[in-house]
């Protein structure tokens, strides 16, 4: 059948049974927006008020769906500001398909207007980079774009069409065929082919080798890494902890991935993680990481890192083994497949005196009662009247810590940040597609007065699809968390981390349309939260807090695990 | 057991095997540069089968940085396999033309005794200077260019180092690691 390559396009899309899409457009990429007019009742189009929070807005969608998320921008400085969105999206290996357009054949590599070598640009932040030059090929990139984000370690994919590929006059030969048929398609046959056919399986003899580790070892620690949630295990781990029956510390791509409220868990582990999760890790015998990378934020120092114990490693990415923390065993597979496998093999184990030594270091957050607003009360009431399933994006620094410490998550996709690339700004983009992809479920934005007037321009897009997220800033006027690192080891100098300007963010939000409440006591919380809750449209809360407030504890960059700057 | 590594800076020789597409050359090479680290001789060229390029680079560097790189590539969805050389367990040969000044008869004379020394060929001549080819192992090239320097280089253009196993083992062959990479960037 002969249709049009934007149409062709189009119905790529409907193959992979997307019905959402983020973005914005521009001259380059008007041809593939003429051609979205006549999927309006198919695909629906959440224009944002910047390329970035598209490109967040798709990422948040993919992480809490676990579908592919998608985003459209033009050429130039459109594909250009998508970046941030892309490199956040790629060091948290969440899968989205970036499509841009770029200029016609003939102008390109001329500097012509709105021209960038956006592939060129992508090509570290992505897991693959197509430049479409050929319209025939339309079918084949898109199908073997989808594919390449969504599996093995999921990541995201940029497609960059020509706009002389995407012209009203350009015909194709194209048949529907649907995602789950992909793989009889050209390139990704030819793709399997050649990185031989058949689907890896995890090697048994190295589970058997793993499985005596776990029956010799007296004081094991698990690791609830980012793969238990993006590899949506998080029933095959929750029931391989109980079985082993010790400590389970979790990361902060990992949340979700295990019950943040169960009796095993310690916590958050590495720079601001619980002193029950960094002693663990300090005296076990045995730990044993579930995709987790061992980042700098949790291996401060590599050499000193779990000393006493050996150190297993299961990824779906060869390249992580030894990348930042030696291994003595390790299994390539997927999360789910390689904990199935494994809790076939593994008894019911007992470590009660390993227990009755770690978990009891679990210190409570307490909400201390005051005159002063303190972040914990704040996280205290969102965590009492809240629904339980409550989606929460947060954004980066100090806030961010907090929510992740204080909220229990319990599946994945639930925590929506930005852990690997620290990007502050995601949080609302994030949240945005996040309520478009569960539109059922309360989602909650936690942000500070800086990352929110990082991208707070997105209230308009939260206003006009009426998206009921509650935003809640945590306004202490500084960039907090800097200013932490400033107090405690930069001698107070407190260099260019006072944010003692406007917007009034109550103004803000009533300006974009929205609801706003200025928050300085709790009762004034309790207030705000439920009135954000009943109110059934965007609301913004500012709460007033302490500028001196700190994340608790805190280790520094490099240090030992368990040497605690602050306590 | 945790493996150990060779702290001590010195050559390795990287044998790629990719599939030829835009940009394959520029994705390999930004993860060298990523590191701050310099290539000291690159090569890329077709293979037996069609669309597939081999590519050797030469890299100083120790042997954790050099696997880590390694691990990288081999990460990427158009690289096949990755392989590292060792002098020992592999064949190692380039390629040099050298054009020398030589104005007279005794120069030219002088010139052509040294490349038959070195079993070097005059492929160009011309009443001021001689140009020599020269195919071998780095040291023997390096030589020959040390020995010309006397009369004069005008210019030198040169391969980068190729590579190739000893005996019958190939970069085809299938092995555990090569399987375990391909489960991270399985598109099945």
């Amino acid at each position: 059948m002969k249709i049009r390559a934007t149409q062709a396009i189009m119905e790529c899309l409907l193959e992979q049974e997307v019905d959402t899409v983020f973005g914005y457009p521009g001259g380059t990429i008007l041809n593939l927006y003429d051609e979205l007019y006549n999927y309006t009742d198919k695909i629906t189009h959440i224009l944002t008020a910047h390329e970035q929070g598209a490109s967040h807005a798709a990422d948040g969608y993919a992480r809490s769906t676990g579908k592919v998320g998608v985003c459209f921008a033009t050429s130039g400085p459109g594909a250009t500001n998508l970046t941030t969105g892309i490199a956040t999206a790629y060091m948290d290996s969440s899968p989205v398909v970036f499509i841009t357009c770029n200029v016609s054949e003939p102008l390109l590599g001329k500097d012509s207007f709105q021209e960038v070598d956006i592939t060129g640009i992508a090509m570290p932040i992505t897991k693959a980079t197509y430049l479409v030059r050929d319209p025939q090929t339309i079918p084949d990139v898109m199908r073997q774009a989808f594919a390449v984000a969504a599996t093995g370690r999921p990541g995201p994919v940029l497609i960059d069409f020509l706009k002389n590929v995407t012209a009203p006059n350009v015909e194709i030969d194209y048949e529907f065929v649907p995602w789950t048929q992909n793989r009889s398609c050209d390139s990704i046959q030819a793709l399997a082919d050649s990185h031989g056919l058949k689907a890896p399986e995890p090697d048994l003899d190295d589970i058997d080798t793993l499985a005596a580790m776990i029956a010799k070892s007296e004081r094991p620690l698990l690791i609830c890494g980012g793969g238990v949630v993006r590899g949506r295990a998080h029933k095959q781990f929750r029931e391989l902890a109980e079985k082993l029956d010790c400590p389970v510390a979790i990361t902060v791509m990992g949340g979700g991935g295990f019950p943040g409220g169960h009796p095993l868990t310690t916590g958050m582990l590495g720079m601001h993680g619980s002193k029950a999760s960094n002693v663990a890790c300090d005296e076990c015998d045995l730990l044993f990481a579930v995709g987790c990378r061992f980042s700098d934020r949790v291996a401060l120092d590599p050499a000193s890192f779990a000393s006493q114990a050996k150190i297993v490693q299961i990824d779906i990415d060869r390249s992580e083994i030894d990348k930042n923390v030696l291994t003595d065993h390790h299994i390539i597979g997927s999360a789910k497949r390689v904990l199935t496998l494994l809790n076939e093999r593994v008894p019911q184990y007992r470590h009660p005196a390993w227990k009755e030594h770690i978990l009891p270091l679990r210190a409570p957050s307490v909400a201390e009662d005051g005159d002063k607003l303190t972040p914990m009360q704040v996280l205290e009431t969102m965590r009492r009247m809240a629904p339980e399933d409550a989606i929460i994006a947060t954004d980066v620094g100090q806030h961010q810590m907090w929510s992740i410490q204080h909220f229990h998550f319990n599946y994945p996709g639930q925590l929506l940040t930005s852990g690997g690339f620290g990007t502050m700004g995601f949080g609302l983009g994030a949240a945005i597609g996040a309520k478009m992809g569960n539109p059922d479920k309360v989602v909650i934005h936690t942000t500070g007065d800086g990352c929110f007037r990082m991208n707070c321009h997105e209230l308009a897009t939260v206003q006009h699809y009426n998206l009921p997220i509650i935003t809640v800033v945590f306004n202490n006027g500084t960039l907090g968390m800097v200013r932490q690192w400033q107090n405690l080891i930069y001698h107070q100098r407190y260099s260019q981390t006072t944010l003692d300007r406007g917007p009034d963010f109550v103004k803000l939000a009533e300006a974009y349309g929205l609801k706003g409440f200025r928050v300085t006591t709790l009762a004034e919380m309790e207030q705000a939260f439920q009135k954000a809750l009943d109110s059934g449209c965007g609301c913004v809360l500012d709460c007033r807090l302490d500028m001196d407030e700190m994340v608790r504890p805190m280790v520094a960059g490099g240090a030992h695990i368990t040497d605690f700057l602050l306590n | 057991m945790k493996k150990e590594f060779d702290p001590e800076k010195k050559l390795y020789t990287l044998s790629i095997l990719v599939q030829d597409i835009p940009g394959v050359l520029s994705q390999v090479a930004r993860l060298f540069s990523r590191k701050g680290y310099n290539i000291e001789s690159i090569v890329s060229g077709e293979t037996d089968k069609p669309g597939v390029t081999r590519i050797t680079i030469v890299i100083l560097g120790d042997e954790l940085m050099v696997n880590q790189i390694a691990d990288q590539c081999r990460k990427l969805i158009p690289v096949l396999a990755v392989k590292l050389l060792d002098e020992g367990t592999s064949i190692q040969r380039e390629f040099a033309l050298i054009k020398v000044r030589a104005a007279d008869r005794n120069a030219r004379d002088e010139v052509i005794q040294m490349s038959n020394i070195f079993r070097a060929n005059i492929i160009d001549v011309s009443r001021e200077t001689l140009t020599v080819a020269i195919f071998g192992d780095k040291d023997k090239t390096s030589a020959l260019i040390g020995m010309l320097e006397d009369f004069g280089i005008l210019e030198i253009a040169k391969t980068g180092t190729l590579a190739i196993e000893r005996g019958r083992s190939t970069i085809y062959d299938d092995n555990k690691l090569k399987e375990e990479y391909n489960y991270g960037k399985n598109v099945l």
